[in-house]
């Protein structure tokens, strides 16, 4: 077994959010009612933290929620039941640009699930996809707009990420082989 | 936490951590009920038969409803318009409803043990709605929900179940529930229908109402069942709401914070005072509401279980 490769530390992280909250604010003119809505696990603590980025760069708030897509899954039937995640989304999400966010964009799947969740709360405008990793292996027509890192994987590979909702000095991504 | 198990036939073979995981899912349920739109699409193209040889309105509907809002096809088969009445056996009437292609079975029925000879014969999944005077189980995983949820914890607590303790399939599964969980559980009604023999569960049994409810953080009050009792078990109704019926003068010599649940129907004025049944202290119908969710858990957990690959069927 190959030794973990550390893809993005707490420093590349931070700067890769960065410029994803001014691709953000660049894609969506200021005066857009923007919202990220952060998928768990994962996506959440990076929902947060783009939210603050974004609002320093546009001096407001910017409305953030959690969105569990358990029930949308489209394996329910092949496997153990998942742990289902609270949803808490305090905003009316109809007319408003919904940014999704999580934090390694694969299959695809997990994207299409939130996107008929997102469905039961209302009509958003338009929906973006914002990940940190995108890491490949595509088995829908989805990809993000806005990507923190692309990193070319093996199937046999695992992406695992340690995140703060503040961010923290041992953040990091790492790479190793299952 | 996960939850591997393909029936949910009662609460004595659950573990603690079975338990636990049904709350928090229902947890996640009881907020999807709150939403606007209700419905998720978990069970979608699944079917539930809902088969209740005896009697049952808010199981039933609770059950109805929490499959509905999974998106799963439910069929209603009661015993009064089946071929119960024209000698079918229970096991020819469940494979029937399984040759329908039936995903789920919901089985309520008067003999102990009928889910489990269900799920033994059958390929679907099997839950026990109120098996005789055995168990209840989403009954007992509800009233936990509720507790931890008014409380905040289950551990430690004092929980006083009253009344027709014998008959009280719901009183089985509590104890289950409570004590795995860690709760204090005493028992109490007339000696007739509180048997000593419940100690063996871990209770503690005693006949004098305001010693038992002194302590208590809940006041768990069951119905007494007329129907499965013979007229000999206590002297008269009245002599029962005298003895072990809460009233507001019982009541004021409790805990403050003690509540007041009841697994219904109520008979006003037997175990309880209609004005208590309606008072803030009362969680009856949260109970109901809580139902609904825990029986939304329940479909949905079953769903991604298998049975053990060593499962002889019968």
């Amino acid at each position: 077994m190959s030794e973990p490769t550390v893809i993005l530390d707490a420093l590349a992280i931070q700067r890769a959010l960065t410029r994803m909250a001014h691709e953000i604010a660049e894609r969506n003119e200021p005066g857009t009612e923007v919202a990220l809505i952060g998928i768990p696990l994962g996506g959440d603590h990076l929902a947060t933290r783009l939210a603050k980025i974004l609002s320093g760069i546009w001096n407001r708030p910017i409305p953030t929620g959690i969105l569990d897509v358990t029930m949308h899954r489209d394996d329910l039937d092949q496997r153990v039941a998942p742990t289902m995640h609270p949803t808490d989304i305090p905003f009316d999400v109809t007319g408003r640009i919904i940014v999704l966010v999580d934090d390694v964009l694969f299959s695809g799947r997990t994207t299409r699930a939130a996107m008929d969740a997102l469905n039961d709360f209302g009509r958003p405008k338009k929906i973006q996809l914002a990940v940190l990793i995108d890491r490949g292996h595509r088995e829908l027509p989805i990809r993000a707009d806005f990507i923190g890192k692309n990193v070319p994987t093996a199937l046999d590979e695992k992406i695992s990420l340690r995140l703060t909702e503040a961010g923290a000095a041992q953040d990091e991504v790492v790479l190793k082989k299952k | 936490m996960s939850w591997t198990k393909k029936h949910l036939l009662d609460i004595e073979s659950l573990t603690a951590e079975e338990i636990v995981t049904v709350l928090d899912t229902a947890r996640g349920f009881k907020a999807v009920g709150e939403r606007a739109i209700k419905k998720v699409p978990a069970l979608r193209g699944k079917t539930v038969v809902n088969l209740f040889v005896e009697p049952s309105t808010r199981t039933r509907t609770s059950f109805e409803l929490a499959a509905t809002r999974l998106s799963a096809d439910i069929v209603n088969f009661s015993a009064e318009a089946s071929s119960f009445k024209k000698g079918e056996t229970l096991k020819d009437t469940a494979l029937n409803l399984q040759a329908l292609n039936a995903d789920f079975i919901v089985i309520r029925h008067s003999a102990s043990g009928a889910p489990h000879f269900l799920s033994r014969v059958l390929d679907a999944h099997v839950i026990n709605a109120g098996d005789g005077a055995h168990e209840h189980p989403t009954q007992a995983l509800l009233d936990t929900f509720t507790i931890r949820e008014k409380k905040g914890r289950i551990a430690g607590l004092n929980v006083t179940i009253l009344g027709d303790i014998l008959y009280s399939r719901v009183a089985r599964s509590d104890i289950w529930a409570l004590t795995k969980l860690g709760a204090h559980v005493t028992l109490c009604g007339p000696s007739t229908l509180v048997p000593k023999t419940f100690e063996q569960m871990g209770c503690r049994v005693t006949y004098d109402m305001d010693e038992a409810i002194r302590d208590a953080d809940i006041i768990n009050l069951l119905r007494i069942q007329h129907e499965r009792q013979r007229k000999t078990m206590f002297p008269s109704i009245g002599e029962y709401a005298q003895l072990f019926g809460l009233n507001k003068a019982r009541l004021a010599k409790t805990r403050p914070d003690a509540i007041i649940m009841h697994p219904g129907p109520i008979n006003r004025g037997v175990e309880i005072d209609s004005e208590l049944a309606d008072s803030p202290r009362s969680v009856i119908l949260e109970q109901v509401t809580n139902g609904l969710a825990v029986r939304m858990a329940v479909l949905y957990l079953i769903n991604g279980g298998k049975a053990p690959p060593d499962a002889a069927k019968g």
